[in-house]
């Protein structure tokens, strides 16, 4: 028995609730009380504890994702299915509450200033010693909480043992063994959970430490008492970040100089007679806490070193020789459900059922004989616009559940240790290669996929390169220009376009690293889960959160934008409607912008409005380019080779390569890193793509 | 023998003697639980060279050997370690 006796100076460490709830259980079952009991509960854990599966089980589909306040993390937060009285708010999956990344100090700030009513902290029951590392962390807080042991399933198939009670004694919190995968223990959590915030019982503060630690905990804990209890917080929490000397802490309770020097000297003291610096110090004992917890209670039939099945997976999957194929087999396996055969059926199917659909409509409005602006605006400009975004909508759905699926079996870590070597070289982590991969796809769910980038520095990167990668919406113009300039070199100028858009990543990628990106990378050192079938239940959410937030963005900003472009190329510069677009105020822009592009071979207005209107979609530029050049589908090819040359079509292809992608793109850009980022990678692919043309047309004058 | 981790080669077992670096590297090698005491086995190295695969405490990590390098182990002699 572990001698973990509760502390006789916890009333006065921890600070007293400010009031106990009144309510029942039945006012959280029920929607439509207001006046009756809110409970709020933070479900707060481990990467890879299966935190998100359990959030998903527990909410369903009702969820609302944001971002945290001024970052880029996202914050999502959904009523409890039969308590729909109880609001979860799930926090970023963490390992300390060091105050070293943005997820550390989002859930600080959020346990420590908002207190919800109680911690869920899910832990899973196959790591248990670093899991509860947290946990002991948590518990310092004084919020009520409880533990969610998860993966008893895998315990039990292991014939692992734990000692469920054992534990719940020892660590003197509420522990409920669960498997978030199917669901079994969860109903209990929740009615254990709505038990400790009803009562507010704080877990009891453990002496997890001895001797020399244990005594500058206390002495700090005296000297910070009031201050700590002013501001709301537990001093043992505030006792020991600040032995682990954390400025944060130290300026939220505002030390005096003397208070300073004093705990200064405590800490040295301590750091003498264990002969451990602070911060380890600290660390160390609170592992050595756990390692006696687990011994106690914790009995694995495998001995240390023996082989799991996800150690045999493990070593074909990441072997030396095997890694490389492998991944790039899966990649490639993936790429092609989501834009092969199977992914273009299903958009074609799709565009056919809203082609139809746009065609009911105009048939429609002809009938009832409305005007032949508004006509145009309803058919050509609002349903052609979010009808050509949601032929995007099948291969976002294909792609995220390949993702899911592999994110969830434990893969997606190991692509990143995989790939790391190469990757971080220009900034990257291995885990920025499927963003790449699907870029050559789509950049709307390449961009959409960065979101489980490590951390925000890589994610931010990685964003600004991947629209660099050639995406397949693109290739109809190569052919077009090819077919009419290049018909000998074709596969020569195909792949110098696809080559040219890597290239200029990896340039950008070095030269962002060195300049607004520069600085310590975060430490990459990442979990490699155990290998485990991904959760049907979990996909499914996780895609329909994916198709929920692309669809919110097709029906207003990517809405708000075709409908601006279509009244440019719809009206003249009087407002008067027109259906001639050569006299639209968007081919007077061309116009106007057209001799920016001299030095680049294209100079005319016509090819800068098709530019212009390929910002809705790329393969308007072809549609444009017809309608500009006066040119019937067939007759474009020999129109083209009337106003271009082999070296300014060359250029020009490679503006299309680089200049800012479509709409949709940017509006899931700027979904993912904000406006201001956004507004960045626009005049960064802008600039880009008008030097590179630059040089090709000049370079392509020499040779062709 | 005291070794740093990024000298080990794949099948090295040792205990950790020290953690060095600072700031948000050092911290997150201790939260981790790469404290003294504690027992590593390097598993295997990536297909190119780097990152390393450790396992302690039951669990798998993926380290950079640049990170790597502020772990100070006792290697565990030869006749000790696993032949795996």
């Amino acid at each position: 028995m572990i001698d973990s006796h509760i502390d006789s100076e916890q009333d006065e460490f921890i600070p007293k609730a400010d009031h106990t709830h009144v309510g029942t259980i039945a006012d959280l079952k029920s929607d439509n009380n207001p006046n009756g009991l809110r409970l709020t509960f933070a479900l707060a854990g481990n990467q890879n504890s299966g935190k998100t599966t359990l959030f998903n089980y527990l909410t369903g589909s009702n969820q609302h994702v944001g971002n945290w306040p001024g970052v880029t993390v996202e914050k999502k937060t959904g009523k409890v299915k039969k308590y729909p009285g109880i609001t979860l708010v799930d926090l970023p999956g963490i390992y300390s509450l060091s105050p070293y990344t943005d997820e550390e100090m989002i859930t600080r700030n959020y346990l420590l200033d908002e207190k919800p009513d109680a911690i869920i902290n899910i832990v899973d029951a196959n790591n248990l010693e670093r899991n509860l590392y947290l946990t002991l962390q948590l518990a310092e807080l004084g919020i009520p909480m409880v533990i969610a042991l998860n993966m008893m399933d895998e315990i039990a198939a292991n014939g692992d043992v734990i000692d469920v009670d054992g534990l719940e004694r020892d660590l003197g919190i509420p522990v409920v063994p669960i498997v978030a995968r199917n669901g079994s223990g969860v109903e209990d959590l929740i009615r254990r959970a709505i038990g400790v915030a009803m009562h507010r019982e704080q877990p009891p503060i453990r002496d997890i430490c001895e001797g020399e630690v244990h005594k500058a905990i206390h002495s700090i804990g005296h000297i910070i008492e009031p201050k700590a209890r002013a501001r709301g917080y537990s001093a043992r929490f505030v006792s020991t970040k600040l032995i682990e000397g954390e400025d944060p802490i130290k300026q939220a309770i505002g030390l005096t100089p003397e208070e300073e020097k004093i705990i200064d000297e405590i800490i040295s003291e301590m750091e003498k007679a264990t002969g451990l610096d602070r911060e380890a110090a600290i660390a160390d004992s609170r592992y050595r806490f756990i390692t006696k917890v687990c011994s106690e209670n914790l009995k694995r039939r495998r001995k240390i070193g023996e082989q799991s099945t996800s150690d045999k997976i493990d070593k074909v999957l990441t072997g030396k020789y095997s890694a490389l194929p492998i991944f790039l087999a899966i990649m490639l396996f993936v790429f092609w459900l989501t834009f092969g055969p199977i992914g273009s059926r299903l958009s074609e199917g799709f565009s056919e059922l809203i082609d139809t659909g746009i065609g009911i409509v105009d048939h429609a409005l002809t009938y009832a004989g409305v005007s032949e602006w508004l006509q145009s605006l309803v058919v050509d400009g609002i349903l052609g616009g979010v009808g050509s975004v949601l032929n995007f909508l099948p291969v976002i759905l294909i792609l995220f559940i390949c993702l899911s699926v592999l994110e969830d079996c434990g893969y997606m870590a190991r692509a990143a240790f995989i790939m790391d070597r190469l990757l971080r070289k220009i900034g990257l982590s291995g885990r920025s290669f499927i963003p790449f991969m699907m870029g050559f796809g789509c950049t709307v769910p390449a961009l959409m996929a960065t979101r489980t980038l490590e951390n925000k520095r890589i994610r931010y990167l990685t964003v600004l390169l991947t629209p660099f990668m050639s995406c397949g919406a693109k290739v109809p113009v190569y052919t077009l220009f090819i077919a009419a300039f290049f018909a000998k070199g074709k596969i020569l100028v195909i792949f110098s376009l696809y080559l040219i858009g890597i290239l200029v990543a990896v340039l950008m990628g070095l030269i962002l690293k060195s300049t607004l990106f520069r600085g310590t990378p975060a430490p990459f050192i990442i979990e490699l889960p155990p290998y485990r079938w991904p959760a049907p239940h979990n996909v499914a959410i996780q895609v329909w959160e994916k198709i929920k937030d692309f669809l919110e963005r097709a029906v207003t900003i990517i809405l708000l934008a075709t409908v601006v472009i279509w009244f440019l190329g719809s009206f003249d510069p009087k407002f008067y409607w027109t259906a001639d677009s050569s006299q639209s105020i968007l081919a007077m822009l061309g116009g106007l912008f057209a001799p920016l592009f001299l030095p680049l071979g294209f100079g005319n207005w016509q090819a800068i409005t098709s530019l212009v209107s390929g910002f809705m979609a790329k393969e308007s530029i072809i549609s444009t380019m017809a309608v500009v050049y006066k040119a019937a589908d067939q007759g474009l090819q020999t129109v083209l080779q009337s106003i271009f040359t082999p070296a300014s079509a060359f250029s020009f292809l490679i503006f299309v390569l680089l200049y800012p992608p479509c709409i949709a793109s940017v509006s899931t850009m700027n979904k993912e890193v904000g406006t201001k980022w956004t507004g960045f990678a626009i005049v960064l692919e802008l600039a880009t793509a008008w030097i590179v043309s630059f040089l090709a047309y000049h370079i392509a004058l020499l040779i062709l | 023998m005291i070794k740093t981790l990024d000298q080990f080669v794949p099948g090295d077992q040792g205990e950790v003697v020290k953690v060095g670096g600072q700031g948000a590297i050092r911290r997150r090698l201790l939260d981790m639980g790469i404290t003294p005491g504690t027992r590593i086995l390097l598993i295997k190295t990536a297909p190119m060279g780097d990152p390393l695969e450790i396992t302690l405490r039951g669990f798998n990590l993926s380290i950079r050997k640049e990170d790597a390098r502020y772990i100070e182990l006792k290697m565990d002699s030869p006749e000790e370690e696993s032949n795996d």
